[in-house]
């Protein structure tokens, strides 16, 4: 039925079969805009939020997928600017699940403003000395990037390209894509580092705060550090997890462990420097506030084990597996490293969103627990949803994977 | 940020609150929310939504019974003089601090409701209006002209009554002066006070009663470690409420609120 939209020498399932499966993940995502639209009729009281917990699962998410959206930008410096030349077999792939990070983080964002009708006020009243406006720009600007580096590949969808504006639109656009690889490098690096920024400035928030260097606090650059060696882990992840339900290989097995190694090596950079910062934290910033690193942690959801859990299980475990050959060219420890990897990112940024807000600052104050309500579960879990659909329609009708065709010879 | 703003000015405005003589009693909670146009929820159990600008914590000194002391800590915003934390973050420029007279107050027609500032303040001096303002029936009539009541979606906190700086002003100007005399202005909080716990004025002035109350033995400011210059002092001869303002090395965190 869709025949003349999918690329030429490759094999999809049949029309039926895709609907199918579109349709289970529409339902989700119909289930979320349900949800997101009862959000903006009745007003953030539908979510667990309170005023000792102003930021939840929505800023979480929007910090994870950003982060793990960093493949994008990362794999895209080290194709176009490093010249890298084995990932150009996943850099289409790497800059579909940018797009849809950034895109996922840019709706829950407007969600969680209290005036979602107030959010342009962002753009007309900055406020200069807030990281959070600088967010506010990189974002957009990087995701404009990432638009600009998607359509292209929308261009180049059989019937679309066969007109001669797409066509040559298309061309002139991945002429100049290095340029929007090296600016998408810029912006990302900033905001990947601003939100950092905005948890490590808070310096009457002992357990966000951290010392820098000029008006950058230290966790603007452990942001960055763990965004450009996870986010490629995560890259790797879903093209693993997208070859198996595909039952097909879509990019070279080297290509994977290029990415992989890299991300390995840079993961051992960033648990060196995590640890670093983590002994300065607890051994000077904390005792000048009359603060023990104890005293940060409490109970079971607040408990020390998640220091553990972040720097050793989800930091230390993947980095050593990524480096070590034997084990990054086995696909289940590649996809286990991977996953453990990607989880960890999303754990930092739980904890540094919502761990920050838990630990009472007053002495005579308490640790409250917050546990997200079933509207911010629904919605923020729509990314997967979401994800599943762009990533659905984009391998079905897209050339998203240039070695496709000779990696899965048509059977005799 | 307050270091990027210092101007010449007679006025910085600030409070002193006298915990030896607070019973608890809540009228400064009660005075501020209807000075300044709060709505009261039919269900206000949930206190980590509950709207206090002036909020009164009590504490206990952490002893068993018989040796159990009990203390109320009234809160209103700290009005912080450096590096105002919810001043900087906040993306909008919704949060100013006013470097004539040293009040931080919120712009709510700005406000986009990031609730960052929520974050950036250890005080919890800040609130986010979770629901839409509703009044029962005919209690329009008794709201304070000179406050704008906030809408949906937005932040607030204690602005030290500043409509009534305005007032104060204005009457001055009238009657041909151009600066307010010690008592002219004052918060609804300390106005209300039954036992004159709350005193109120320009930290300035140094014949005020305020800035007279700072230099007192037992003066102290809740976390001074952090470095934010609270415009808001305490007073107590208890050495164990006094060090509850602020986190020591050393020391359990025996105290909770009660």
């Amino acid at each position: 039925m869709d025949r003349a939209w999918i690329p030429e020498g490759v094999q999809r399932c049949s029309a039926g079969a895709f609907y199918s499966w579109m349709a289970l993940w529409l339902f989700v995502l119909g289930a979320a805009v349900t949800t997101a639209l009862l959000i903006l009729w009745k007003g953030l009281n539908q979510t667990n939020m309170n005023d000792y917990f102003g930021f939840g699962a929505w800023i979480t998410a929007d910090l994870g997928v950003i982060a793990l959206g960093a493949g994008a930008f990362f794999s895209g410096f080290l194709t176009y600017v490093l010249r890298v030349k084995e990932l150009k077999a996943l850099i289409n792939f790497a800059v579909i699940i940018g797009f849809i990070c950034y895109s996922s983080a840019l709706l829950i964002l407007t969600l969680d403003i209290g005036q979602p009708l107030r959010g342009w006020f962002g753009y007309w009243f900055p406020n200069i000395h807030s990281m959070l406006t600088e967010v506010i720009f990189c974002i957009t600007l990087y995701f404009t990037v990432l638009t600009i580096e998607y359509v292209p590949l929308i261009l180049e969808n059989r019937k679309i390209y066969a007109n001669p504006v797409a066509h040559t639109l298309s061309h002139n656009f991945h002429e100049a894509m290095a340029i929007f690889a090296a600016i998408g490098t810029f912006l990302s690096f900033f905001h990947q580092g601003s939100l950092g920024g905005m948890y490590g400035v808070l310096y009457a928030r002992p357990f966000a705060f951290r010392e820098g260097f000029f008006v950058w606090p230290w966790t603007f650059f452990l942001f960055i550090f763990s965004a450009i060696s996870t986010g490629p882990t995560f890259t790797v992840l879903v093209t693993m997890i997208l070859q198996k339900v595909t039952k097909k290989r879509l990019v070279p097995r080297e290509s994977l462990s290029v990415l992989a190694k890299i991300a390995g090596w840079l993961l051992c950079g960033y648990v060196i420097v995590k640890i670093a910062d983590t002994y300065y934290w607890a051994t000077h910033i904390l005792p000048a506030r009359g603060l023990t690193l104890a005293e940060q942690y409490h109970g079971y959801q607040y408990g020390l084990w998640l220091l553990f859990a972040e720097i050793g299980l989800c930091g230390i475990v993947p980095a050593l597996i990524l480096i070590t050959r034997r084990l990054r060219e086995n696909d289940k420890w590649l996809v286990l490293a991977c996953a453990l990897a990607s989880f960890g990112v999303v754990l930092n940024r739980f904890i540094f969103t919502v761990q920050t807000l838990a630990m009472p600052v007053y002495p005579f104050d308490k640790w409250y627990i917050y546990f997200p309500s079933w509207q911010e579960w629904v919605t923020s879990m729509a990314v997967i949803a979401y994800g599943a659909v762009i990533i659905s329609l984009s391998y079905r009708y897209l050339p998203v994977f240039p070695y496709e065709r000779d990696l899965n010879p048509p059977a005799r | 940020m307050s270091e990027h703003h210092e101007v010449a000015s007679k006025e910085k405005y600030g409070m002193v609150i006298d915990l030896d003589k607070c019973t608890g009693c809540g009228a400064c909670t009660v005075a501020c929310l209807s000075e300044n146009n709060h709505y009261v929820r039919e269900d206000e159990s949930d206190k980590l939504r509950s709207v206090a600008w002036m909020k009164v914590y009590k504490v206990t000194n952490g002893e068993p019974f018989p040796n159990t002391k009990v203390a109320f800590i009234p809160r209103p915003c700290m009005h912080c003089d450096h590096h105002t934390p919810c001043v900087s973050v906040c993306p909008v420029m919704a949060t100013d601090y006013n470097p004539l007279t040293g009040i931080v107050s919120q712009i709510y027609t700005r406000c986009i409701g990031c609730r960052y500032c929520v974050g950036a303040c250890p005080y919890h001096a800040r609130y986010f209006n979770w629901w839409d303002p509703v009044w029962p029936e005919g209690m329009h009539k008794l709201l304070n002209p000179d406050m704008s009541p906030r809408m949906r979606g937005v932040v607030e906190k204690c602005s030290f009554c500043n409509h009534r700086l305005q007032k104060a002003k204005d009457k001055a100007y009238v009657e041909g002066r151009r600066d307010l005399r010690d008592g002219e202005y004052v918060t609804a909080c300390a106005e209300d006070c039954p036992t004159k716990a709350i005193t109120f004025g320009n930290m300035k002035d140094p014949e005020s009663a305020v800035a007279k109350l700072i230099k007192s033995p037992g003066a102290f400011r809740l976390l001074e470690k952090l470095g934010t210059q609270p415009k808001v002092y305490y007073l107590s001869n208890e050495s164990w409420i006094r060090a509850l303002g602020d986190n020591a090395l050393g020391r359990k965190r025996t105290a909770r609120p009660a």
